[in-house]
């Protein structure tokens, strides 16, 4: 571990000056920031504390409906925050069916859109050919072990996923990340919020340097919303394949859904044309269901060792639709 | 009576309040901090390792490579029979013959090259950042694709070593005859991956020198083969070398034999001059300890209508380090569990550039039972025949491979309890769906070897105030041994537990062997009852009484049957003795001979399968087994129960991945790696023992436990997966793009 200054921020403003020194980062709950200093993935020399900014940690109603959560809210707290389990259940599970009890009650909302991929080259004991470690070195996963990476959206230089399940509902959720920065923040839909690696491989999101997320807002109540996780394991494993559903319905016919899967890529990869067809398809007809998913898989590209994430990531995507369909409205 | 009673782990709190002290926690005035710099390839030469930079970072105190090393001795292998081949190879309990920073070659990716030495942790670990290594990078040998003909391309007869503890090859009887002859056969072949320990603790050695005599505080099963280890090693007298391990933080035979980062620690300390510690970390884990290698196993079973078999194939291939061959007996499974009239059994290894594997929990009849109880499955339903059934028919009533009489063998009652436990014969013979889930049942023979090693001592000193210390230099791994010889002392002398204080995992204690095999309650319980009884019997003869007419309750001691008895401190107090020291023993040759021994258990298990997402998971599962007397039920379930999960991981998840373009495992941390969580863990596991002696396996009257529970497992998953799915899955760990 490289040594570093330590700061602890008092306000928005001395937090955002501070930031913007290059080689600096903030901390918030620390659970992913510490792992990159001891894998030495990243090297800051100055660490910035805002777990004790006031006003940061809240889950409130909007005035025009909708909530706004605080981006230094502990996992757990937004997941059992009374609003949250009732109209946006998609959100309350994808966070529950993140790593464990422990860790949740660390991790902030925030830091957890910002954790970077858990592909095992990138996240060795040492650096390994690997373009998001070192850009120019290759990708050892394109031609070696790649059988949960990714099968949408990724390029020669990089096939890893994005690992958050948070984001994958947020993105389905059409929710909205405000940031604060020195030249002025910003609203960044949650779906546009990480990056491909089509243009620059080693960036894993749109912020830059000294860019802090303040608060994540959700549109109107989805109550009829619900998140799947597939993995090989019950608990405390990141996803093979995930999937994020949000419905609008008339009896048992859809009028709306939005759909998001996790793992499939270096972003929650949003399923538009399935939506699109989707609109006016009966719940009961898996057939039709099926037929509207398969639309999205058109572009669908599996890497040599993980076709099977494609069927799986049908039928997850299927029965996170059904799931949704069943809570209550 | 102590013994057979429920007692509560009495290191239970020490343990959950983190009080134990484990070796990474003892620390020594002076004390330096280790940092291993391992080879980045698997194969190639070191051609300079520059050092200035890693020295520029403050708090390094020196980088050490392989010219800084003494040449280190060889171990020969006491095992080695003398006048033979043997006697020259090495073996356990040193893992592997070659010692890494002997000279610049590169055999495995993750070898030591260098060692820097921080004041802090810390400092050590950024000097070992800024060490720059230059290399040649040689064409590595890799594992074999994981498929047969390429496995079988690639294996050869392994050599001679201490590692090769039996004949690679059996036979017995005419295996052609059975083939022809037979009604049906099964020819399958069955694979797993790699997979480590993953032990809580990873090892740690803090090594010190005074007056030419070293005190290692160490991770370790074995105490004394440290002793011997480092002593040859660093050519000095066993006697000079003292050894301490007060609580191992998890074994399951990772820490059984001695790896080179023990050794390294000592030369460390003896260059420097002040004491060392080199606390592994979970990376250097999985390159500088062994693991369970990849298998191959080609099995080919015979059997007539009837379903008795008439020949038994079996083909094992593992995989090796280019130095030393491991070899995984996965055949002696197929030797000792079902009656046949012919076998041909052969054990191969295939070389290549990958880490020195070692046993893991549940070696041998582990992989073997993967194998042959997913064959007998196989079997069961190509005949017709109830997959329990199949296996009552071929009830081997002795030893199969020598005809030798059991000792003891209560597994026809295992199998009964077992099922009616379980519900195994109600159970639904059609496809059961819940929800998403179908549910399918399996079931498996579960053995392991007895393993009995040489001659563990043991000593109890009863004290004149009625307190009691044993004294044994075995080990805690956290199995429940610390339970347990208390309570056979406790038994003999008739005391309470908390009269009774244990001490081990020192060399200045009493040999007593290594703590693995599944070989202590046997062998070092014997020897604390034998000590515990001479104790009994001096302070007879003290109170005039003739020792084998005594009784011993509530402290007093008196004739058998007698009422009242006198106080110990009554029949001390006419002496001048403080205290008596019993001495006790266990020969193995002395007990058992011409016997065969085994333990022996079935599991049975129901599963759930998502086929839409290729889930499974466990619902519920029974283990009946047939161990011999079980002194503490508490502990022994908690170990069943542990062994079942174990095997769970193995059946479901656990593999350690070889990198095919680097020659590296693909992951060194634990999340890469799964292993079972408690929400993989139903509440729902029955664990139940057949009542059962037996004396000839030990006085103690009982076997081995701790890896008996994870043997069979694995089969019985598979085989309930093929009952909910018709999936047949011949390849370890039954991850969800099998079951798609
Ligand atoms: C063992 C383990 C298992 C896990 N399993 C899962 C899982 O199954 N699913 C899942 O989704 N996640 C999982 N996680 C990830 C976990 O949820 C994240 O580590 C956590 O949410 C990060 O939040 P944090 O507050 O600790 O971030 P930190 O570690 O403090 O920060 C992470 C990064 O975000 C930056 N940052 C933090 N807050 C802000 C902010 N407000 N504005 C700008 N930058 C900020 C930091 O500078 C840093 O770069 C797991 C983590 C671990 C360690
Ligand atoms: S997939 Fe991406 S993160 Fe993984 S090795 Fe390739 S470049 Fe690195």
């Amino acid at each position: 571990m490289t040594p570093f200054v330590y700061a602890r921020a008092d306000s928005l403003g001395e937090t955002i000056a501070a930031g913007a020194a290059p080689d600096s980062a903030f901390l918030a709950g620390g659970t992913e920031l510490l792992n990159w200093l001891r894998l030495g993935i990243a090297e800051p020399t100055r660490i910035i504390d805002i777990s004790r900014l006031d006003g940061l940690d809240q889950v409130e109603a909007l005035p025009g409906g909708g909530l706004t959560i605080g981006a230094l809210t502990h996992l757990n707290d937004v997941a059992q925050h009374a609003l949250v389990m009732r109209d946006y259940p998609v959100l309350s599970q994808a966070i529950l069916n993140a790593a464990s009890p422990q860790l949740r009650n660390l991790a902030t909302i925030g830091g957890n859109l910002l954790q970077k991929t858990r592909c095992a080259y990138f996240r060795a004991e040492e650096q390994l050919p690997c373009n998001k470690r070192q850009l120019g070195s290759g990708c050892s996963a394109l031609h070696g072990i790649n059988d949960n990476h990714a099968i949408f959206g990724w390029t020669e230089d990089c096939v890893a996923t994005q690992p958050s399940d948070p984001a994958v509902a947020l993105a389905a959720l059409d929710a909205v990340i405000v940031t604060a920065h020195r030249s002025g923040g910003r609203r960044i839909p949650a779906a546009e919020f990480h990056l491909l690696p089509d243009t620059r491989p080693e960036a894993d999101n749109v912020l830059q340097q000294g860019e802090l997320i303040t608060a994540i807002e959700l549109p109107a109540p989805a109550p009829r919303s619900a998140y799947l996780k597939v993995r090989e394991r019950e608990s405390y494993e990141y996803a093979i394949v995930s999937a994020a559903a949000v419905l609008e319905m008339d009896g048992q016919t859809i009028r709306r859904a939005a759909l998001a899967l996790g793992s499939v890529a270096l972003r929650p990869w949003r399923l538009s044309a399935a939506e699109e067809q989707l609109a006016g398809a009966e719940i009961g007809d898996r057939e039709a269901l099926s037929t509207a998913i398969e639309q999205s898989f058109a572009e669908a590209r599996p890497l040599s060792q993980n076709a099977y994430k494609i069927e799986l990531a049908k039928t997850a995507a299927l029965r996170a639709i059904e799931r949704a369909a069943r809570m209550p409205s | 009576m102590m013994i057979s009673q429920p007692v509560a782990r009495p290191d239970g709190g020490v343990k959950v309040t983190g009080r134990a002290r484990y070796a990474a926690d003892y620390f020594a005035p002076d004390l330096l901090h280790a940092v291993l710099v391992t080879a980045p390839v698997p194969a190639g030469r070191v051609t300079s390792i520059m050092v200035d930079d890693a020295l520029a970072e403050e708090g390094v105190v020196r980088v050490l490579t392989h010219e800084d090393m003494p040449k280190f001795g060889r171990f020969a292998s006491p095992r080695a029979e003398p006048d033979t081949q043997m006697q020259q190879a090495e073996g356990p309990p040193a893992a592997q013959s070659f010692m890494p920073m002997q000279g610049d070659e590169i055999r495995h990716e993750g070898q030591p090259l260098a060692i820097v030495l921080g004041e802090t942790l810390e400092a050590a670990e950024a000097g070992a950042r800024r060490v720059a290594l230059r290399y040649e990078f040689a064409e590595p040998e890799l594992p074999a694709p994981p498929e047969w003909t390429a496995i079988d391309k690639a294996a050869v007869v392994p050599r001679e070593s201490g590692f090769l503890f039996l004949e690679p090859t059996f036979t017995k009887g005419e295996v052609d005859r059975g083939l022809a002859d037979a009604a049906a056969m099964v020819e399958a072949v069955y694979l797993q991956p790699s997979r480590h320990h993953n032990a809580m603790e990873p090892s740690a050695t803090l090594a010190e020198w005074n007056d030419g005599e070293l005190t290692l505080h160490d991770a370790t099963q074995h105490v004394y083969g440290v002793r011997q280890v480092v002593a040859a090693r660093m050519n000095v007298p066993a006697e000079k070398v003292r050894v301490i391990s007060r609580h191992t933080g998890g074994g399951f035979g990772g820490k059984g034999w001695i790896w080179p980062h023990q050794v390294l620690a000592a030369a460390a300390a003896r260059i420097m001059q002040r004491p060392v510690r080199l606390a592994l970390s979970r990376a250097n884990a999985y390159s500088c300890l062994g693991y369970q290698p990849r298998m191959a196993q080609k099995i080919v079973l015979a059997a007539d209508r009837s379903g008795k078999l008439t020949a038994v194939q079996q083909d094992v291939v593992n995989l090796t380090t280019v130095t030393d061959d491991f070899v995984e007996f996965a055949t002696e499974a197929s030797k000792g569990l079902y009656a046949t009239p012919a076998m041909r059994l052969s054990q191969r290894v295939e070389r290549a550039n990958v880490a020195m594997p070692t046993p893991l929990r549940a070696p041998v009849e582990g992989p073997g039972t993967w194998a042959l109880e997913s064959a007998m499955d196989e079997l069961a339903h190509r005949l017709g025949i109830d997959p329990l059934d199949l296996r009552l028919i071929n009830h081997a009533d002795t030893d199969p491979a020598t005809g030798q009489p059991w000792s003891s063998k209560k597994l026809r009652e295992a199998y009964e309890e077992g099922a009616r436990l379980f519900g195994w014969r109600e159970r639904p013979r059609k496809p059961q769906r819940d929800g998403d889930w179908l549910i399918g049942y399996g079931m498996a023979t579960c053995s392991m070897g007895c393993f009995r090693n040489p001659t563990p001592a043991a000593e109890v000193r009863l004290h004149r105030d009625g307190t009691v210390l044993i004294r044994t230099g075995t080990q805690d791994i956290g199995t429940g041994t610390l339970t347990i010889f208390p309570q056979i002392a406790a038994d003999v002398l008739g005391l309470p537990m908390e009269k009774i204080e244990l001490e081990m995992g020192d060399t200045q204690l009493p040999e007593a062997g290594p703590t693995y095999g599944s070989s202590s309650t046997m062998g070092v319980g014997a020897a604390v009852l034998a000590a515990a009884e001479d104790a009994r019997s001096q302070l007879a003869r003290l109170a005039n009484l003739l020792p084998d007419e005594v009784e011993m309750q509530d402290g007093k001691i008196r004739r058998k049957g007698a009422a009242g008895g006198q106080t110990i401190a009554d029949v001390m107090s006419h002496t001048d003795i403080g205290e008596i020291t019993g001495s006790g023993s266990f020969d193995p040759a002395q007990h058992g001979k011409g016997l065969a021994m085994r333990t022996f258990g079935a599991i049975f298990m129901e599963v759930g399968v998502d086929p839409g997402l290729g889930l499974l998971r466990l619902r519920r599962a029974v283990g009946s087994y047939s161990a011999g007397r079980i002194v503490n039920p508490r502990t022994a379930r908690s170990q069943m129960t542990g062994g079942i999960i174990w095997g769970w991981g193995m059946a479901a998840m656990e593999q350690s991945r070889h990198e095919p373009v680097l020659g590296r495992f693909l992951s060194k941390n634990l999340s890469g790696v799964a292993i079972p969580v408690n929400a993989d863990i139903p509440g729902d596991i029955i664990i139940h023992f057949v009542d059962e002696v037996d004396e000839h396996a030990s006085p103690i009257g009982g076997k081995g436990i701790g890896e008996l529970g994870a043997t069979g497992v694995a089969a019985a998953v598979a085989n309930a997966v093929f009952d909910a799915t018709g999936k047949r899955i011949r390849e370890l760990p039954i991850t969800p793009e099998k079951l798609l």
